[in-house]
């Protein structure tokens, strides 16, 4: 029963997830774009938005990229550039305590914010709330984890992990026997995060799609937009 | 050299009488929804005064406009790109909605089902954002109304700068004005450049500048950019919105809601004929009391062969090209020289001019109490102040707004002595460097103002531009549904966008 449950979620809930995750995207972005902001509550209330968001966002960014670099890089990589299991492990636990201390004082303020302040309220979809939450939850699990990981310096867990991660995404059936037997705050860490990126679509999340970092490239400033398919003259 | 043309409009603010019928009018088409309960494409202040939102001409708060560089060149006062991505996440030049106000509405039905009372029932004020009780009103969109609150609090209006402000506190001393106010649709727009999304764009054709509501996706930055404050987030769509000119009217041919409606008849809309490759040049200039006379350089002469050639070079309409000759606009900015950019200090060029109030100097030369140049009054003598004219119109360069006052003088001069007296006397336009006819011309337009004759707008020819078979009924402009009755919430949340129509699905 237990393989069962985890064969279920750590071997095809990933690909449920991701699946709803980019379709949903793509089809939320084609038919939907109206819908599609950063959802800012900025303009009705200013108060704990300036510390909370920054705090919130930069803390998160590197939360997100250090999974990114952490999971999804091959292992061979690390070893031909000498970075040891070990070392690796001791850069996630300062790096993304660091950056998780950040975030969860960020999303503390955003919190009592949105929940208390009757404006933020008011204006808060039901989404808005639960994916906060959501959040929340998933950033406490994940500092959780540091408690975890302080038992394996050696970076022998994390090692579960970056091969699941890599397992799922090159369709290795046999992926989810990798996490079979990590620490079930672990367990829940994955499926928190798998279902964030289920319900991604269909919240404000959308934004990180749009994270406009094509603006620095922009030639010049203004923009001009022209419908005109007349010859010259006409 | 690369030319352009714009539907662009002057508000002439001495027939201005302040009914807000402008605003209501925009209002009801287009802001009466959830979201944009505060917002006021249209609004109308009373000067002095600190306006709407509160002190928004205060560019050391706000940051909008865009500031020059040691090097010669500009950027937006917001930062340079990387500056505006790294406010993203929380913006700190951004107003709240207490600068604006907290839109609310009254209980009214409590007029109709209150019991039986020992006093009157009252309608009291409700929050539209929260639906709460609101005990105070603290703001409005108009809260100077007529001048309004206490002078120390109006007096903070920026364009006292360089005004001994302290006697037009005293009651006999004291002047107003009103000042309408819409989106500039700049030749050198600041939102459009901060725009992150690039969802904010000029239209080539008409220079009507809009925001793309699929492509926004409120990171808010054109709403700090912006020196006017007439870009509005939709705190429910989370979409920015601004005035768009009234575009599906325009293409139509028909003049803006604000412009069809003003009972004043102080609107006028025209095209203008003006060199793009020029305008950041004529953005960047050092002086920035030069920079209403380096907007006027780049504006063509719609008369001269070689603009014309040109501009049908360029693909400008033969249309546009005659409309431009008949422009009200280039008359009262370039031929008359009696219309000005509102704060050209901004950098952004605005399409918006402004001919200055009168009515004041007149009144006060009538009673005696003013100094006389010959027949005509001084116009440096003024009630209202001529430098807070020039600080509200050409950055400070008292001159232009001098001969544009003296110019106004002229005709009413002219026109009473050929009215009254019967006689034409030519030497009262000369002496304002303008020629009799030209006093004639610019009595029709300005104090006849005659439909045709404020509004001189060509046509898109949109069935040129694009086959017009598949938008044929359909949906313009509207949330939900789009145009059919019911709700169907989307799954992804929020508003849906517009649905457009298969022509078989409105027969």
């Amino acid at each position: 029963m237990a393989d069962y449950a985890n064969h279920l979620l750590f071997g095809w809930y990933p690909y449920l997830c991701l699946t709803v995750f980019l379709l949903g995207s793509a089809i939320r972005f084609d038919r939907e774009q109206y819908s599609w902001r950063s959802g800012s509550s900025q303009l009705l209330r200013r108060k704990q938005l300036m510390w909370g968001s920054n705090l919130f966002h930069v803390g998160i960014l590197i939360i997100f990229l250090g999974h990114c670099v952490g999971l999804l890089t091959p292992i061979a990589i690390f070893d031909a550039l000498g970075v040891s299991h070990s070392f690796k492990q001791m850069l996630a636990i300062v790096v993304g305590g660091t950056a998780g201390l950040m975030c969860l004082v960020g999303i503390v303020l955003l919190t009592q914010r949105r929940l208390t302040d009757p404006r933020i309220r008011a204006t808060s979809s039901f989404s808005d709330i639960a994916i906060l939450l959501m959040l929340f939850a998933q950033l406490l699990l994940g500092l959780s984890t540091i408690f975890v990981s302080l038992g394996h310096l050696d970076g022998h867990e994390m090692v579960k992990f970056m091969n699941w991660a890599q397992g799922v995404l090159t369709l290795q059936t046999d992926a989810w026997l990798n996490v079979v037997d990590v620490s079930p705050i672990f367990k829940l860490h994955l499926v928190l995060g798998m279902t964030i990126f289920l319900v991604f679509p269909f919240t404000r999340l959308v934004h990180v799609w749009s994270a406009p970092v094509w603006y620095l490239g922009r030639q010049g400033y203004q923009v001009v937009r022209s419908r005109k398919t007349l010859p010259a003259g006409e | 050299m690369k030319i352009r043309a714009q539907i662009a409009m002057v508000l002439n603010l001495d027939k201005c009488i302040g009914c807000h019928t402008c605003s209501i009018t925009c209002k009801n088409v287009w802001t009466s929804r959830e979201g944009v309960e505060y917002a006021w494409f249209n609004n109308v202040e009373t000067k002095p005064g600190i306006g709407y939102p509160k002190d928004w001409e205060n560019q050391k708060k706000w940051n909008g406009g865009w500031k020059r560089k040691a090097d010669g060149s500009i950027e937006p006062k917001i930062g340079a790109k990387w500056r505006v991505l790294a406010k993203i996440f929380a913006n700190p030049d951004l107003p709240e909605i207490d600068d604006y106000y907290e839109p609310f509405t009254f209980d009214y039905e409590h007029l109709q089902k209150a019991p039986e009372l020992e006093a009157f029932p009252t309608a009291r004020p409700r929050s539209l954002i929260t639906g709460e009780r609101m005990e105070k009103i603290e703001g409005g969109p108009n809260w100077e109304e007529i001048l309004g609150g206490e002078f120390s609090k109006r007096s903070k209006d920026y364009n006292f700068e360089g005004v001994q402000k302290e006697m037009y506190g005293q009651f006999e001393n004291t002047f107003m004005m009103y000042l309408p106010r819409l989106c500039e649709h700049c030749l050198n727009p600041a939102c459009s450049a901060s725009c992150p999304s690039g969802a904010i764009y000029k239209r080539e054709e008409d220079g009507v500048v809009l925001i793309d509501q699929d492509k926004c996706r409120g990171w808010r930055m054109c709403v700090s950019a912006c020196p006017y404050k007439k870009i509005y987030y939709n705190w429910s769509t989370g979409k920015s919105e601004k005035c768009i000119l009234c575009y599906p009217r325009l293409e139509a041919g028909m003049p803006t809601v604000c412009s069809e409606t003003c009972v004043g008849r102080i609107r006028y809309l025209g095209v203008i004929l003006y060199d793009a490759d020029r305008i950041e040049a004529a953005a960047s200039v050092k002086d920035e009391g030069k920079l209403y006379q380096s907007q006027l350089e780049i504006f063509l002469d719609p008369n001269d062969e070689a603009v014309i050639a040109q501009a049908r070079a360029d693909g400008v309409p033969d249309a546009w090209l005659e409309a431009a000759k008949k422009s009200p606009v280039w008359k009262m900015a370039m031929d008359w020289k009696i219309a000005f950019p509102l704060h050209p200090e901004y950098r952004t060029l605005p399409m918006v001019w402004y001919v200055p109030p009168l009515s004041p100097i007149q009144a006060a030369a009538e009673a005696g109490k003013m100094g006389m140049d010959g027949a005509m009054p001084d116009v440096r003598s003024l009630r209202i102040p001529l430098k807070y004219l020039a600080n509200l119109l050409t950055a400070g360069d008292e001159a232009p707004v001098a001969l544009g006052l003296e110019r106004l003088l002229a005709m009413r001069a002219y026109m009473r002595a050929k009215s009254i007296d019967g006689m034409i006397d030519a030497s009262l336009a000369e002496r304002v460097g303008m020629t009799a006819e030209q006093i004639e011309d610019m009595y029709k337009i300005m104090a006849i103002a005659n439909y045709e004759d404020r509004f001189v707008i060509p046509t898109t020819h949109r069935e040129w531009a694009e086959d017009a078979y598949d938008l044929r009924g359909s949906c313009g402009f509207s949330f939900g549904n789009g145009c059919s009755e019911g709700e169907t919430p989307s799954l992804f949340g929020g508003n849906k966008s517009p649905k457009i129509f298969k022509p078989e699905e409105v027969a």
